[in-house]
């Protein structure tokens, strides 16, 4: 329980028409453009793909959404709440608002999928499960307690690595049922989730980059040795988890491997260098592909290994975004 | 000589990877009271992508202002693209669109500000690139 409601403390009215930091114009309209509902989402299409699951995929899954509902419901309810006090610019007080509202729209999704695939004695095990599960439950109180800290640049590490890294044990599954041809809707719909972190975690490092800026050099070793310290705490329980989650499917390197890659763009997102090597990066390209269709190979002309680099590769361009 | 143009926002993401290249580079300007820039040699693009999914707005507006500019279109030789993967079909999207608009391999695409393989990547890439270049 938060012990003090801390609020901002002056609230002048909102002007758009004058702006401090275009970033945040920029960042609301990419929001606003992509807001979503998951009732857009044919999930019922999946409900065959579900059924020839085997019993344990099924329950992983299952276990993967609630710990995924749980962080959302984090973001949602504190996490990016957190952060409005915190705000330099009104504007940005407002971006947190649509980033915390849309963490809702995450965390309800995931019961559109329960309740689409799965029976209420399915669900309701799954969300005990969530509960007990140890290494779940130190993620989330790991990262509550830096929320509830006094530290803004501390609180928005925090939550820059929710969103850039903490998801992703849990994102992994739907995209390698996806690059099977599996639960492919439920996968649609999670991939709208990981467009809308990846703007959060962009946005909220941004603003933690602005920030550190005005800080002393001491200032700034203190809050790195503060991010690494924390990546490294975060990332010994997601083995853990992952561990908990994946061992029974055979699927805890591959996860690993994912979670490292994330782990590196979290801190770039934060704008520090990545530090895990390539060689413990090397994602399964079946799971990049199914992130982002130019995301199975690095189309690296300079090397020559694209194979799929092509001048003019086939892209629905419209002349009235492009017009010379 | 300067064989790369780059945009970057105020977050300052492609502007760190290029700096990292150790080349001679010239920004974009990113506001219209800022002196439009005009390319006097060959060159490679650098442009990042952020967000959405759709085509529109893809490709920076400032980008689509100094390609306009028919002498600057004339000397683009290719493109790298940056963004983040977890945009889904759009990462990268504004280097895949100038790279079919202008007629240029896209040669090129990293996340973020890049890792430092990227860098290494696309320096010694750029190297041979030129070389080859009539």
């Amino acid at each position: 329980m938060i012990d003090k409601l801390k609020l901002v403390s002056h609230v002048d009215a909102i002007n758009w028409n004058k702006i401090e930091d275009d970033k945040d114009v920029e960042v609301w309209n990419r929001l606003t453009n992509n807001f979503w509902l998951p009732e857009k989402i044919p999930l019922s299409n999946d409900i065959q793909s579900w059924n020839q699951l085997t019993p344990v995929e099924q329950q992983l899954t299952m276990r993967v959404f609630t710990g995924l509902t749980l962080l959302d419901t984090i973001q949602g309810t504190v996490g990016a709440v957190s952060l409005i006090p915190d705000a330099i610019t009104p504007h940005e007080e407002a971006v947190y608002t649509n980033i915390a509202f849309m963490e809702s729209v995450h965390a309800k999704s995931y019961s559109s999928i329960f309740s689409t695939l799965a029976s209420t004695k399915e669900i309701d095990e799954a969300f005990r499960w969530s509960t007990e599960n140890e290494n779940l439950q130190r993620k989330a109180s790991i990262v509550m307690d830096y929320y509830q800290g006094d530290d803004p640049l501390k609180r928005k590490v925090a939550s820059v690595l929710l969103e850039s890294f903490l998801f992703y044990s849990g994102f992994y599954l739907p995209m390698y049922f996806s690059s099977r041809a599996r639960l492919t809707n439920t996968a649609d719909l999670i991939r709208l989730i990981i467009r809308d972190e990846a703007v959060h975690g962009y946005y909220i490092g941004y603003k933690f980059q602005k920030g550190l800026e005005k800080e002393t050099q001491e200032r700034r070793d203190e809050i790195k040795d503060y991010t690494f310290n924390l990546v490294f705490e975060l990332y010994e329980n997601e083995v853990q988890y992952t561990q908990d989650l994946y061992d029974e499917v055979g699927l805890t390197e591959d996860v690993k491997m994912f979670l490292h890659y994330n782990a590196n763009k979290a801190l770039m997102n934060l704008g520090y260098e990545a530090i895990f090597p390539k060689d413990v990066c090397d994602v399964n390209p079946a799971i990049l592909s199914a992130l982002s269709p130019n995301g199975d190979e690095n189309h690296d002309f300079f090397s020559g290994s694209g194979s799929s680099y092509v001048i003019g590769k086939a892209v629905v361009t419209e002349d009235d975004d492009w017009d010379f | 000589m300067t064989d790369i143009v780059y945009f970057s926002s105020t977050s300052g993401n492609t502007a760190r990877f290029v700096e990292k290249l150790g080349r001679t580079a010239a920004r974009i300007p990113l506001y219209a009271r800022e002196e439009p820039l005009v390319a006097q040699e060959p060159f490679v693009l650098c442009v990042p992508t952020y967000g959405g999914g759709s085509v529109g707005g893809a490709v920076p507006k400032q980008v689509i202002k100094f390609l306009n500019n028919e002498t600057n279109r004339s000397l683009i030789r290719g493109v790298i693209g940056a963004g983040n993967m977890n945009f889904g079909t759009a990462y990268c999207l504004a280097g895949d669109i100038i790279a079919a608009k202008c007629k240029v391999p896209h040669l090129y695409r990293f996340e973020v500000f890049g890792t430092p393989d990227d860098v290494r990547i696309v320096h010694d890439g750029l190297e041979e690139f030129w070389k080859q270049q009539p």
